[in-house]
């Protein structure tokens, strides 16, 4: 069964046919070929497939492509400048050494921006809180947690 | 893909209520945390379902007092929402505690407190805390609106008394229990985050000077359902707040509990926690701290 829905993705207003089937993670990857953001469980335990979704972080696999229309939502593609440059999210993220394989780290990027967004000045508790619903095998977390903090801090002596 | 067999967005309660009642194969699906998962998982009764959303009907959703000083609270109020909500953090922090416990922040945009009862699942973050709390069920269907309290609603593990074509409308909190008392809630689980509580208990208590005039424990995953220690509870009124009473208390709690064993925890284990979280409540909920 197709639905006609309406919604931004990445700033740009569209309308689309979506199966009632389709997660939101199928209609960004396969419809919109926006691949930054990844499939791990795919039940909502990891986080890798983390997005924006009316500014609130939301695990884009257990959330039916229907339930965008009307939506805004911003993928990892979207928090990059639109010459492509890095957010300083993203540039921290690269500068603490806090990306290995790579796989989670779309989803702790957009996670992270929403943290950022919320509370401006979180503290390490409320980094880790924050951060929580999203899992990475390699980099033991330390250096994701280092990035974040020193995005808040740079914003803050800016 | 999931295996979905059709999708109906419903704005109002009655179109949900008129869906649901008019198609066998209905199934409700608010933030989708649990249904989802669970077809998904192709478990059995959640695949080819016809799928009724209710996230956008706007009567559902929020937090509100109504003129007798009861809290009213939204079946798709989603956790985060209870966490952060003014009228939740100034009069029953515990709720907003618990709700907070749930998952992480991804689960917590999204999955909703009707749905975390609805489901009937004995470890429900926010299910001990209303129960403490006596909070009651509203419910809506074809034959009209009822309500009924929480204790009654839990028939058995993933089982309440919900018929076909009703829809969790509200949970309600009535003044009288919660003015002049005191709550907390423990979430004991292995991990800090993204987990099932290993037992979760919830405790409202109401004080004059060093004596208990009413207390209330409720635990999850001490049973089947949610439960109340109602013996230990009715024990404790009067008693004085001791080190010595509040082991009695604690050990009176095994009364009502039927802890079991399973991969997360053995039944020693929870026993332990049923005597020994109540006391840690009590303590936190009176400003000792722990
Ligand atoms: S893929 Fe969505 S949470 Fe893991
Ligand atoms: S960098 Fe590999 S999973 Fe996080």
């Amino acid at each position: 069964m197709l639905k006609t829905i309406n919604c931004t993705v990445n700033g740009r207003a569209m309308e689309l046919q979506v199966d009632v089937r389709e997660s939101l993670l199928d209609m960004l990857r396969n419809r919109l070929h926006l691949t930054g953001t990844k499939q791990g469980c795919g039940v909502g335990e990891c986080g890798a497939c983390a997005v924006l979704i009316d500014g609130e972080t939301l695990d884009s696999c257990i959330y039916l492509a229907v339930w965008a229309d009307g939506k805004d939502i911003v993928s990892i593609e979207g928090l990059t400048g639109a010459d492509g440059s890095l957010s300083d999210l993203q540039q921290n993220f690269v500068d603490k050494g806090a990306v290995q394989c790579g796989f989670c780290t779309p989803g702790f990027v957009v996670s992270a921006t929403a943290l950022l967004e919320k509370n401006p000045n979180p503290s390490k508790d409320e980094i880790r809180r924050g951060l929580s619903g999203n899992l990475c095998r390699c980099t033991g977390y330390q250096k994701i947690l280092d990035a974040v903090e020193s995005t808040a801090d740079q914003r803050r002596n800016k | 893909m999931y295996q979905i067999n059709g999708y109906f967005e419903a704005s109002t309660i009655k179109e949900a209520i008129d869906y649901l009642a008019g198609n066998e194969n209905s199934q409700v699906i608010a933030g989708g945390t649990d249904v989802l998962i669970k077809t998904r998982e192709r478990k059995s009764g959640y695949t080819d379902k016809d799928l009724v959303g209710i996230m956008r009907i706007p009567e559902l959703k929020g937090i509100n007092l109504d003129d007798d000083g009861n809290i009213l609270i939204g079946s798709t109020t989603t956790f985060t929402e209870v966490e952060e909500d003014e009228i939740i953090l100034r009069n029953i922090p515990s709720l907003s505690a618990a709700c907070g416990s749930v998952g992480g922040p991804q689960i917590r945009n999204i999955g909703t407190i009707g749905g975390n009862v609805a489901n009937g699942a004995t470890s429900a973050d926010s299910a001990s805390t209303l129960f403490a709390m006596d909070a009651v069920i509203c419910l809506e269907g074809p034959e009209g609106k009822r309500e009924m309290p929480i204790k009654e609603f839990y028939l058995g593990p993933g089982k309440v008394a919900m018929n076909k074509g009703e829809l969790m409308t509200q949970i309600k909190i009535l003044k009288e229990n919660f003015m002049c008392f005191k709550g907390h809630y423990i979430k004991f689980s292995q991990r800090k985050a993204m987990d099932i509580a290993t037992l979760g208990c919830s405790i409202m208590v109401k004080t004059t000077g060093n004596k208990i005039d009413e207390l209330k424990v409720a635990y999850g995953v001490a049973g089947p359902t949610p439960i109340r220690a109602t013996e230990a509870e009715a024990m404790a009124k009067g008693m004085e707040i001791t080190a010595e009473n509040l082991d009695l208390i604690g050990e009176k709690c095994l009364e009502n509990a039927s802890a079991r064993d399973s991969w997360r925890a053995s039944k020693a284990f929870r026993q332990q926690l049923i005597r020994e979280l109540p006391k840690r409540a009590i303590k936190i909920a009176l400003g000792g701290g722990e």
